[in-house]
């Protein structure tokens, strides 16, 4: 037990967090990994707050994982889909979460179709609020989960070459990712078709854009795979699935290449699109160590902001 | 307020050296005791007592662990800052072991109710006792005692007894003010 300073009440986007901010979650997530290896896989620290789980879109991990931190943590739980909701019956979001504050609960985890509910929501209510997903542009615990993950093999992420792949145009992954990866100092290169990839993002966040995979793969440290979003996919940005895969996708051959490279993937993963089917069983890849980091980091983000309400 | 010396290092010695052997009155740490010293401060004397045990018995190892107990914390939201944990490490079984919890300093005794806590959360030991450097007597929140005691000090709630070790974590001396 230290003390030390961090001020957010909410988890909106990494943008909002400094280095030391994201260093401190690292070290927090790393005592409740071993939390986690423990034979009774609990703490009560929580056990005073009550937080909701508003998912308007779809998720397994996401809301799983969630969920599971928050009863390590002791807290108490409440669940709501936007599918069988009142929300069909036309209520707006900020209704929508006003009714369940108004059941006393001291933290919301969003998740939207809409880029800023997240923090709209933050403006416009009390409660403290962690963004799970919100549109195309930020998955703030996903970002961090991916460089815990990253860290966790390469100890340090400074100057290390990370390598993203895929719908960049589509991805709040990717731009969570590439945020976080950043501000940790590490080396980011995009790799996509020029449709996927959003206009302007290199200078926005100053990486690098090469459209040719297997030269991006030469400079890579590690890959992160991001999943072909066929259910944004309103317009044809690619010519077809195959040509795809044929450019795009990672395959058992190059991790033969590449020994020493490491295979992530935010999931759920399309195999055979955007990794052939055995990449994702292979040594290189730590898709299950990021699942398991998954935890132990939304345990941390809902501790530290949970001694700010 | 006037700062002044508790324990010397000389003090320090003699102190930790009785504790070893009031330890081994009624341990045998050659079989089921165990030292866990509690982050952040007390793991450093539980390093110096176990040197000096196995100095004193000739044993080639003793079992010791570190543990954190910032989760089971009851007023980790009422601070300035926030609290963060140190690092665990409990890579002893703990199920019927004696355990020794070794902290600086014991003052309100709620810091050694969480640390019971946590410690539970790894199995259930035989016993556990607590050793503590300091004893600020008359302090007490909770019906918690030591059964070890370095040195027993009378103070008022303002003071703040406060530990400074060398640079080897092999010393401290003890300061009041």
């Amino acid at each position: 037990m230290s003390k030390q300073q961090f001020v957010h009440k909410h988890l909106i986007s990494l943008e909002d967090y400094s280095k030391k901010d994201i260093e401190l979650i690292f070290k927090t997530a790393d005592q409740f990994k071993e939390v986690l290896n423990r034979q009774i896989k609990k703490v009560p620290s929580l056990r005073d707050k009550t937080i909701a789980n508003v998912f308007f879109e779809n998720s397994t991990r996401t809301k799983l994982s969630f969920e599971l931190a928050q009863k390590r943590l002791s807290a108490d739980v409440i669940n709501f889909s936007a599918s069988n909701s009142s929300v069909k019956k036309g209520e707006s979001l900020l209704d929508t979460v006003q009714n369940i504050l108004a059941m006393k609960v001291d933290m919301v985890v969003l998740r939207h179709a809409s880029v800023s509910a997240a923090k709209f929501i933050a403006q416009h209510t009390n409660c403290a609020v962690v963004n799970a997903g919100s549109g195309t542009n930020a998955h703030p615990t996903q970002g961090l989960l991916d460089a815990y993950s990253l860290r966790d093999k390469f100890s340090d992420l400074k100057g290390k070459k990370i390598l993203i792949v895929g719908d960049i145009l589509h991805s709040r992954v990717a731009l969570s990712n590439i945020r976080c990866l950043k501000k940790m100092g590490a080396k980011v290169k995009l790799c996509a078709p020029y449709t996927l990839v959003p206009r302007s993002i290199d200078e926005l966040y100053d990486v690098e854009i090469e459209t040719d995979f297997n030269k991006a793969l030469k400079w890579a440290e590690a890959v992160n795979m991001l999943r072909m979003q066929l259910e944004r996919q309103n317009e044809a940005y690619i010519t077809s699935t195959e040509e795809y895969v044929e450019l795009y996708g990672l395959k058992s051959t190059h991790l033969k290449m590449y020994k020493d490279l490491v295979v992530l993937h935010p999931g759920p993963i399309n195999r055979g699109i955007e990794v052939e089917f055995e990449v994702a069983d292979a040594r290189q890849s730590i898709i299950l160590n990021q699942v398991e980091n998954g935890v132990a980091i939304r345990m941390a983000i809902l501790f530290l902001i949970s001694q700010n309400i | 307020m006037a700062r002044k010396k508790v324990i010397s290092t000389n003090d320090f010695k003699a102190l930790s050296l009785r504790l070893v052997h009031q330890l081994l009155e009624h341990h045998d740490f050659s079989a089921d005791s165990v030292l866990v010293g509690l982050q952040p401060r007390g793991i450093y004397l539980s390093e110096v007592l176990a040197k000096q045990l196995l100095e004193v018995t000739g044993l080639k190892h003793v079992q010791k662990a570190m543990l954190d107990h910032t989760f089971f914390r009851d007023d980790f939201r009422n601070q300035q800052g926030v609290l963060t944990p140190n690092a665990t490490s409990m890579d002893v079984l703990i199920d019927d072991k004696d355990i020794v919890l070794v902290d600086d300093v014991l003052f309100t005794g709620r810091s050694v109710r969480s640390a019971i806590d946590a410690l539970l959360k790894y199995g259930r030991p035989k016993s556990i006792e607590l050793l503590v450097l300091i004893d600020r007597r008359f302090q007490r929140e909770l019906p918690i005692q030591a059964n070890y005691i370095g040195k027993k000090i009378d103070s008022i709630d303002k003071e703040k007894i406060s530990l400074e070790w060398n640079k080897t974590y092999t010393l401290a001396q003890a300061f009041i003010e």
